[in-house]
């Protein structure tokens, strides 16, 4: 018991001192994560706003593996992009692997389906609202999804702070595809598995309350955004 | 205004789960004026009227209109029961079809802010849309759809569920619009709204048009049995 207290008080230490290594790992993380959930979003939002707007043959197929996908083991994913990125992979010319690159490469495939699933939820209701207003209006169907992103602007923003939430937490394929480099591809998932194999829990500790700290963050601002939207759609 | 009339359905037959739902419907809108379609509930008229505008795609029949329209909804305006609105302000409410036209920024806010003069909103161009009463909602839904100059305007039971001094604002904007020379279609289930506005009527029953005429004489001496007894106020079954 005495040790985790002595732990809890060693990392507070380390939280309030802005211990240089704390933060060099707590800005990788947040810099890998941003820049996954970045490109996710700028996939999956106009993805799950197509979904919902164009009918098409295969559609219901490719709404069953969006939302199939969500539940991707990240290592099977760690362990895909590897392959794809070892020497001797089809991208292995690019040098990426155990890169920040390929951390954000995987992030970004495993959030996908998330936020884009999310993304389709929140279209398919705004499409069921809107679509005889909008083919009245005459929107070709990228004005149509322009403007299903636009209304659903909240929600949207929801999908991404829940992709957010996954990818900062994300630990199996970062690590495989990053290596847990120091300086170069240690994020606070593999900085807490590593500081807690080597019994530096006071390390470890301090990484984990910078984590829930983040993901509460995350969190409370998704209730925030969540009930402006409600308001504000009132 | 391009050309867009005479706007036509020519043996349009509408299905729900394999039956017949509407027609077969045959109907030409042209000229100018206000044509009411009323009948009992149930009877066709807003999917006559959706299939007009070609929200309702037909199982057999065609639409058809004047052959200069490339984009026939352009030069249309609907106006649903229910009006809908994005989630936005008053002002941009207004101005979105002139966006989705191409018309730049600057030029659609000043039409917009006219229109929004017109129709009694200005003091609320920056509100939220969907935060308006129903009287003002459908006020901006009926400006919406005339702010990009429809040659055809379309509307859906505009004043169910408006009190007296909504649907009064409503009918002098509808005034105002026949006068400017747009042709306008609409259905009521209000019989005295039907008369104040009418210049002809279309009698809808069992998803036929039963019966077309001049609004007066409809009102004086309307021909079919089942339209007697609808104007008298018996149960048409």
């Amino acid at each position: 018991m005495s040790e985790i207290l002595n732990g809890l008080k060693a990392a507070a230490e380390l939280v309030f001192t802005l211990d240089p290594y704390l933060i060099e790992i707590s800005l990788r993380s947040l810099a890998i994560t941003l820049a996954a959930v970045a490109i996710a979003s700028a996939i999956g939002l106009p993805l799950g706003a197509l979904l919902a707007v164009r009918r098409f043959r295969g559609r219901q197929g490719a709404v069953v593996l969006l939302n199939g996908l969500m539940g991707l083991p990240p290592v099977v994913v760690g362990l895909f992009v590897y392959l794809l990125l070892s020497r001797s992979g089809p991208l292995g010319v690019l040098g990426l692997l155990f890169t920040p690159s390929a951390m954000i490469l995987a992030q970004a495939i495993i959030l996908l389906p998330l936020i884009g699933s999310i993304a389709l939820q929140v279209c398919e209701d705004l499409w069921e609202e809107y679509s005889e207003l909008l083919t009245s209006l005459d929107a070709s169907p990228g004005q149509q999804i322009r403007t299903l992103l636009w209304e659903g602007r909240h929600g949207l923003v929801t999908a991404s702070l829940a992709g957010f939430g996954r990818g900062i937490g994300e630990v199996g394929a970062v690590m495989i595809v990053g290596g847990n480099i120091d300086h170069a591809t240690r994020v606070l998932t593999t900085a807490i598995t590593l500081e807690t194999s080597r019994g530096n829990f006071a390390l470890a500790l301090g990484l984990g309350m910078v984590l829930v700290a983040l993901a509460l963050l995350v969190t409370a601002a998704t209730r925030w955004l969540t009930r402006r939207g409600r308001g504000m759609a009132a | 205004m391009s050309g867009l009339l005479p706007l036509r359905l020519e043996r349009a037959i509408l299905k729900r789960g394999g039956q017949i739902a509407a027609g077969p419907i045959d109907l030409c809108i042209d000229g100018q004026g206000l044509s009411c379609i009323i009948g009992p509930n149930g009877a066709g008229k807003t999917s006559l009227l959706k299939m007009l505008h070609g929200l309702l795609p037909l199982d057999t029949g065609r639409l058809t209109w004047r052959g200069d329209a490339p984009r026939p909804r352009r030069d249309q305006g609907f106006v649903f029961q229910t009006p809908v609105m994005l989630r936005r302000s008053v002002a941009a409410n207004l101005t979105y079809p002139l966006r989705l036209r191409g018309i730049d920024k600057a030029t659609a806010r000043a039409r917009a802010a006219a229109w929004l003069d017109k129709v009694g909103l200005s003091q609320m161009a920056g509100h939220p849309a969907r935060k308006l009463s129903g009287g003002e909602r459908q006020k901006l839904a009926l400006a919406r759809a005339l702010i990009g100059q429809p040659e055809l305007l379309l509307l859906d039971e505009p004043c169910a569920n408006l009190d007296g001094q909504a649907t009064h604002a409503i009918e002098e904007l509808l005034h105002a619009a026949r006068a400017g020379g747009t042709r306008i279609v609409m259905t009521t289930h209000d019989l005295g709204q039907a008369r104040r506005l009418a210049d002809e009527v279309l009698f809808i029953y069992r998803g036929r048009i039963h019966e077309r005429g001049p609004a007066d004489s409809f009102f004086a001496g309307a021909e079919t049995p089942e339209a007697r007894a609808f104007l008298k106020g018996d149960i048409v079954k």
